[in-house]
């Protein structure tokens, strides 16, 4: 609640004329209740990984080889970077996918439900080169897995 | 022109160095790239604006309220197959060589009873814009895997391929350029991006065929207006005027010397 | 009004591979607008997916997913002719959900 309200006010500093709901939006994701009942706010508000892995219940969990983040070494630009991930992991119940130096950390959640294979493909935001950090929740418990894709378009304009 | 030169090649250095100055780690940043480029193609969110273009294309509008769909692209009223593969081409009602935009304008005007000067005089990513950036789209799409089979049958059309060469050629402005400068040898790179060679059928083929693109770096669909207008804008020239004559005969050399390449269009770049 | 979708869908020894774009900003709430105000955020929050009506997939997202989203995953069953829709909101609370026939 604190950190919140603290970037409220940043953000209300720096934007000027802003209105409360533009300057709400901006900080917080302002997000309609009906529309969303399982949005995770505490997780995707995160700022360090560590930070929205707790909020999705992990704690340190341990590296594993059956969880693989299929993407290329390097993205030619960031606003566009492909990712695959699949977990091998008996059970697997939940699929989170991490940019670990973006200002929001959490890119995604997927839950693996009965009817769902444990393999999702998607493209996802770098502010700059990172790890890509990917955390399952399976019967076993919590297993990450790790990738540092390097971004190449930086300051020699576009 | 040295200058020029020198400045290009001394910017496309400075580029590059961060990326490892030996040449072993260029080509493994190559590798990498081509990768990701590859990653990209599943999905091509052009796909989007080739939708929206299809709409636009039946979707009845304009004072006479009509679509296009009896607009004549070079093969027939309402034929979209193929037909982006064979323009620019010369259109006997008009008395001009058109490519797709250019052509879309007059079925626009003819068809629909719309004023195009504001399509024309509208900025690149405006509504008017968009609108021909995702027709165009939607018709390109219509000839992806067909060969480009361009025509200079007609005296003007070589009288355009001939005026499309010279513009190419053309140098000037503060930094003295010309398209030349970065399309007209081979081999050359700015930063990781391949310069296509457009005298070469190779080369004219990597720039023809596929545009429109989707560019990631913008999100943005452009259009081969769009391109030429932004080519235009890096070597400091004055802004062209949309489909007029220049661009179009810009694009009918380029595509003539492309003649035999597959249409890929659209595409997606970085 | 939100603009339409792409979807793709194929099965294949029993497994049905879903793709779709998505036409939507993904504005961060990061940015800065030409006068340096900030572009409020705005982004898919949740994508949800039924096959013949039966809700299978679901996944919340954060703004770090790119502009004009591309998102595949895989459903167990499905035969060629069933129906697969897709449905999105935002956090402004729009939302858009199309349909694809599953091709053989």
């Amino acid at each position: 609640m604190d950190i919140h309200q603290t970037r409220r006010r940043r953000v209300l500093q720096t934007g000027g004329g802003f209105g409360l709901m533009a300057a709400l939006s901006a900080a917080g994701f302002v997000v309609p209740k009906a529309a969303l009942a399982e949005w995770n706010k505490a997780a995707f508000e995160g700022k360090t990984v560590a930070d929205a892995m707790k909020a999705l219940g992990a704690t340190s969990p341990a590296a594993s080889g059956e969880v693989q983040i299929i993407a290329s070494d390097i993205a030619e630009n960031g606003a566009v970077v492909p990712i695959q991930v699949v977990s091998r992991l008996a059970g697997t119940q939940q699929i989170a996918v991490f940019v670990e130096k973006n200002p929001n950390v959490l890119a995604a959640v997927f839950d693996v439900g009965p009817d769902l294979a444990p393999d999702f493909t998607t493209r996802v935001k770098m502010a700059e080169s990172s790890n890509i950090v990917v955390l399952v929740k399976s019967a076993g418990g919590f297993a990450t897995a790790t990738k540092e894709i390097k971004v190449t378009l930086g300051g020699c304009g576009g | 022109m040295g200058n020029a030169f020198r400045n290009a090649a001394f910017a496309a250095v400075v580029c590059f160095a961060p990326f490892g100055a030996v040449a072993q780690e260029r080509d493994r940043t190559a590798e990498g790239i081509e990768a990701y480029r590859e990653a990209l193609k599943d999905g091509n969110p052009a796909e989007l604006f080739e939708a929206m273009g299809e709409e636009l294309w039946k979707k009845k509008a304009g004072p006479k309220n009509a679509s296009l769909e009896q607009c004549d692209l070079g093969l027939g009223p309402g034929v979209v197959a193929g037909a982006f593969a064979q323009m620019p081409r010369y259109f006997p009602d008009t008395g001009k060589v058109q490519d797709v935009e250019s052509r879309l304008l007059t079925c626009m005007s003819a068809l629909q009873g719309i004023d195009t000067r504001e399509h024309v005089e509208a900025r690149f990513n405006t509504p008017k814009k968009n609108e021909l950036v995702a027709l165009a789209t939607f018709i390109s799409g219509e000839s992806k895997g067909k060969p480009v089979k361009v025509s200079l049958a007609h005296a003007m059309e070589r009288k355009m391929f001939e005026l499309g060469k010279r513009m190419f050629y053309f140098q000037a402005g503060p930094h003295d350029f010309s398209c030349a400068t970065c399309h007209g040898q081979e081999g050359k790179r700015i930063r990781l991006q391949d310069l296509p060679y457009i005298p070469s059928k190779e080369g004219a083929a990597a720039g023809w065929t596929s545009w429109p693109a989707y560019r990631v770096s913008s999100g943005q669909m452009w259009s081969m207006q769009w391109r030429i207008n932004d080519c235009m804008r890096q070597q400091r020239f004055p802004e062209p005027v949309y489909a007029s004559d220049m661009t179009v005969a810009l694009s009918l050399y380029m595509a003539a010397t492309s003649n035999g390449a597959i249409v890929a269009t659209p595409g997606i770049k970085r | 009004m939100a603009n339409p979708m792409r979807i793709r869908a194929a099965v294949k020894d029993g497994i049905t591979e879903v793709r779709v774009l998505m036409n939507h900003e993904m504005e961060t709430g990061q940015r800065r607008d030409a006068a340096g105000a900030l572009v409020p955020a705005w982004f898919i929050t949740e994508v949800t997916a039924t096959l013949n009506g039966r809700k299978v997939m679901q996944t919340q997202w954060g703004p770090s997913i790119a502009k004009n989203p591309y998102f595949a995953f895989k459903v167990k069953g499905g035969a060629a002719g069933e129906k697969v829709s897709v449905t999105w909101v935002d956090n402004k609370g729009d939302t858009r959900t199309d349909e694809a026939t599953i091709a053989g």
